[in-house]
C-alpha cells in the first residue's frame, strides 16, 4: 500500500533520514520504534509532505507521492495524528472534528462518521462546544485521532499516541486503535517510544536508529529479539 | 456639547478608516506572523485607483451611485492584485527564512511601491473628487456629522459584519482560523495553506483599498505618501487592540481615532500624534499583548 524507497530527508544541512526503505501492506498495523531523535517523526512528516524527502521515492498504491503538496496527500487518503496532538486550541471540539473533514463534501457521510467517533469517545460529544485547548491531554489525544478519522483515511499515521498520558488512558487509546484497524479496515502506521505497547498491537515492526532502519520483522519476533529487548523493552 | 459630539463622530470616522486598514495588518500577522509594512502602500494604491476610475467614469457620464460602486469594486480588485503579487514575490520565497528577512522584504516593498507611484503619477498632491454628495436629510445634523462621515461609518460597519460572518461560517474562514492557530496541522487536515495566505492578502488589500477610497473622497486630496502615515497609524491601532485579533484591531482603531479626534479638538492638532503614540506606549507597558490580544502561553 505504502512503500518508501531509499528516502533521505534533511533539515537544512542536517540529514535526518538515511536511505529509509519500508513497506506497509493493506490492512495491517505496522510500527516504527526507536529512541529520541532517531527520525521517527521525520519519517511521518516526509510521508505527509510536510518535510519532503530530498532523495528517494514514496509510493502510495504504486503512485509516487513525494512531490505532492501536503493537502494533495491528505486527499489521497493518508492522514496523520502528529506528535503533541496539535489540536486547534481556539476551535471548539466540534469545529476541530469539522476541520478533519475539510476535504470532504458528502454531508451524510460526514454526519455518519461524526456519530462513529462520538461513539468511540463519548466524552467528545459531551464537550463538543468547548474550545479544544481546554481539554485534558487524554481527551486531546482522543480528539486528534477522531479528527483524523473524520477524513476517512485509508492509511492512518499515528505519532506517539501514548505521549504524556496516564497508563489507563493509553490502554484505552490503543484498544481503539486496534478497533479502528478492524472495524474500518484502516491501515495503521504507528510510531511509538513505548516499544512494548507498540509491538503488542502491531503486526510488523521496524527499528530506526539515527536515521537508518536497522531491523525489521514480525512484531512477535522483534519482541523476542535480545537486542531489541535490551535497547527498547528494558528487559 | 455639540462640539463634543462632533469630535466624537469625527473620531469614529477616523477609527473606521484605521480599522479597514488595521484588519489587513492583523489578519496577515495572525496567519503568517509578518508585519506587512507594504500594507499602507496597498491602501494608497487603492486611493489612486479610485481616483483614476472615478474620473474616467464621471467623464463617461455614469450616474453617481454607479460611479461609487464601480470605483469601490475597481479599487478593491486592483489593490488585491497588488497585495496578492507582493505576497507571492516578496514574502512567499522567504516563508521559511528567519523572521527578520520577510520584514526587511516588506519594508523594501513599501519603498518600492511608494516610489513607483511617485514616478508613475506625480509627487504632488492630487485633488480627489467628493464622491459622496451632501444628503438633504443630513442638513439638520450639519454641525455634528457630515454625509460622508455617515457613509463611511455605515460602509465600515457593513464590511465588518460581512468579514465576521465570512471568518466564522465559511469554509475559507474556517481554513483561515485553522491556519492561524496551527499551520502544520492545517496542512495535515488538507488545507492548502498557500491558498489561504493568498486569500488573506486579497481580503486585507480589498478592505484597505475601500478605506483609501473613502478617506480620499472625505479629505479631498491624495499623494504617493499617504500610505505611510495611515499605515503606521493603523498598525498602531492593531497593536493597541492586540495584533492577530480581529475584534482587537477594530477596537484599537476606534480608540485611536477617538483619542486623536479629542486631542485635536481640545488640545491642538499639533499634538494629535503625541497622544496617539503615548496611548500606545501606555498600553504596551500595562498590557504588552494589546487590549484583546492573548498572552502567549507555551504549553508543554
Amino acid at each position: 500500500m505504502l512503500e518508501l524507497r531509499e528516502v533521505c530527508t534533511y533539515y537544512g544541512n542536517i540529514q535526518a533520514l538515511r536511505d529509509i526503505s519500508l513497506r506497509v501492506e493493506e490492512g495491517e498495523i505496522i510500527t516504527l520504534i526507536g529512541a529520541n531523535g532517531a527520525g521517527k517523526s521525520t519519517t511521518l512528516m516526509s510521508i505527509s509532505g510536510i518535510v519532503p524527502p530530498k532523495r528517494g521515492e514514496i509510493l502510495f498504491r504504486g503512485r509516487p507521492i513525494h512531490e505532492l503538496s501536503a493537502d494533495r496527500i491528505v486527499a489521497l487518503g493518508i492522514c496523520q495524528v502528529p506528535e503533541g496532538r496539535h489540536i486547534f486550541p481556539d476551535l471548539t471540539v466540534a469545529e476541530n472534528l469539522d476541520m478533519g473533514a475539510f476535504l470532504r463534501r458528502d454531508r451524510k457521510g460526514i454526519a455518519r462518521d461524526l456519530d462513529y467517533v462520538y461513539s468511540l469517545f463519548p466524552i467528545l460529544r459531551e464537550r463538543r462546544n468547548q474550545p479544544g485547548g481546554n481539554l485534558s491531554g487524554g481527551e486531546q489525544q482522543m480528539l486528534a485521532i477522531s479528527r483524523a478519522l473524520m477524513a476517512r483515511p485509508q492509511l492512518l499515521l499515528l505519532d506517539e499516541p501514548s505521549m504524556g498520558l496516564a497508563p489507563l488512558v493509553t490502554r484505552q487509546i490503543f484498544e481503539i486503535i486496534r478497533q479502528i484497524n478492524r472495524e474500518q479496515n484502516t491501515t495503521i502506521f504507528l510510531v511509538e517510544q513505548n516499544a512494548n505497547l507498540a509491538l503488542k498491537v502491531a503486526d510488523r515492526g521496524y527499528v530506526l536508529e539515527t536515521g537508518r532502519i536497522t531491523m525489521h520483522d514480525r512484531a512477535g519476533a522483534l519482541r523476542a529479539n535480545r537486542d531489541v529487548q535490551r535497547a527498547y523493552l528494558g528487559i | 456639547m455639540d462640539y463634543f459630539v462632533e469630535l466624537f463622530f469625527s473620531g469614529l470616522t477616523r477609527g473606521s478608516i484605521y480599522a479597514l486598514i488595521a484588519l489587513g495588518y492583523t489578519m496577515v500577522y495572525g496567519i503568517i506572523g509578518l508585519i506587512n509594512f507594504a500594507h499602507g502602500e496597498i491602501y494608497m494604491i487603492g486611493a489612486f485607483t479610485a481616483l483614476i476610475v472615478s474620473t474616467v467614469l464621471s467623464i463617461m457620464g455614469f450616474p453617481l451611485p454607479a460611479i461609487i460602486i464601480l470605483t469601490a469594486l475597481a479599487a478593491a480588485i486592483w489593490a488585491s492584485a497588488y497585495g496578492y503579487t507582493v505576497e507571492k514575490l516578496a514574502y512567499r520565497p522567504l516563508r521559511n527564512a528567519p523572521r527578520l528577512s520577510p520584514l526587511i522584504s516588506a519594508i523594501g516593498m513599501s519603498m518600492f511601491l511608494q516610489n513607483y507611484v511617485l514616478l508613475a503619477q506625480t509627487p504632488d498632491f492630487l485633488p480627489f473628487p467628493a464622491l459622496i454628495p451632501d444628503f438633504a436629510f443630513m442638513e439638520r445634523f450639519a454641525g455634528v456629522i457630515g454625509s460622508s462621515d455617515l457613509v463611511i461609518l455605515i460602509t465600515t460597519t457593513v464590511i465588518m459584519i460581512l468579514l465576521t460572518l465570512l471568518i466564522k461560517f465559511t469554509r475559507t474562514g474556517k481554513a483561515m482560523r485553522a491556519t492561524a492557530q496551527d499551520r502544520t496541522m492545517a496542512m495535515l487536515v488538507g488545507i492548502n495553506v498557500d491558498h489561504v495566505i493568498s486569500v488573506t492578502f486579497i481580503l486585507g488589500s480589498a478592505l484597505a483599498a475601500i478605506g483609501g477610497m473613502l478617506i480620499a473622497s472625505h479629505i479631498g486630496q491624495i499623494n504617493f505618501y499617504i500610505g505611510f502615515i495611515a499605515g503606521i497609524k493603523a498598525f498602531t491601532a492593531a497593536v493597541l487592540g492586540g495584533i492577530g485579533s480581529i475584534p482587537g484591531a477594530v477596537l484599537g482603531s476606534f480608540i485611536l481615532g477617538l483619542t486623536e479626534s479629542f486631542a485635536t479638538g481640545y488640545v491642538s492638532s499639533d499634538y494629535e500624534d503625541v497622544f496617539a503614540f503615548s496611548l500606545l506606549v501606555l498600553i504596551l507597558i500595562f498590557r504588552p499583548s494589546g487590549l484583546l490580544g492573548k498572552a502567549t502561553i507555551e504549553k508543554v
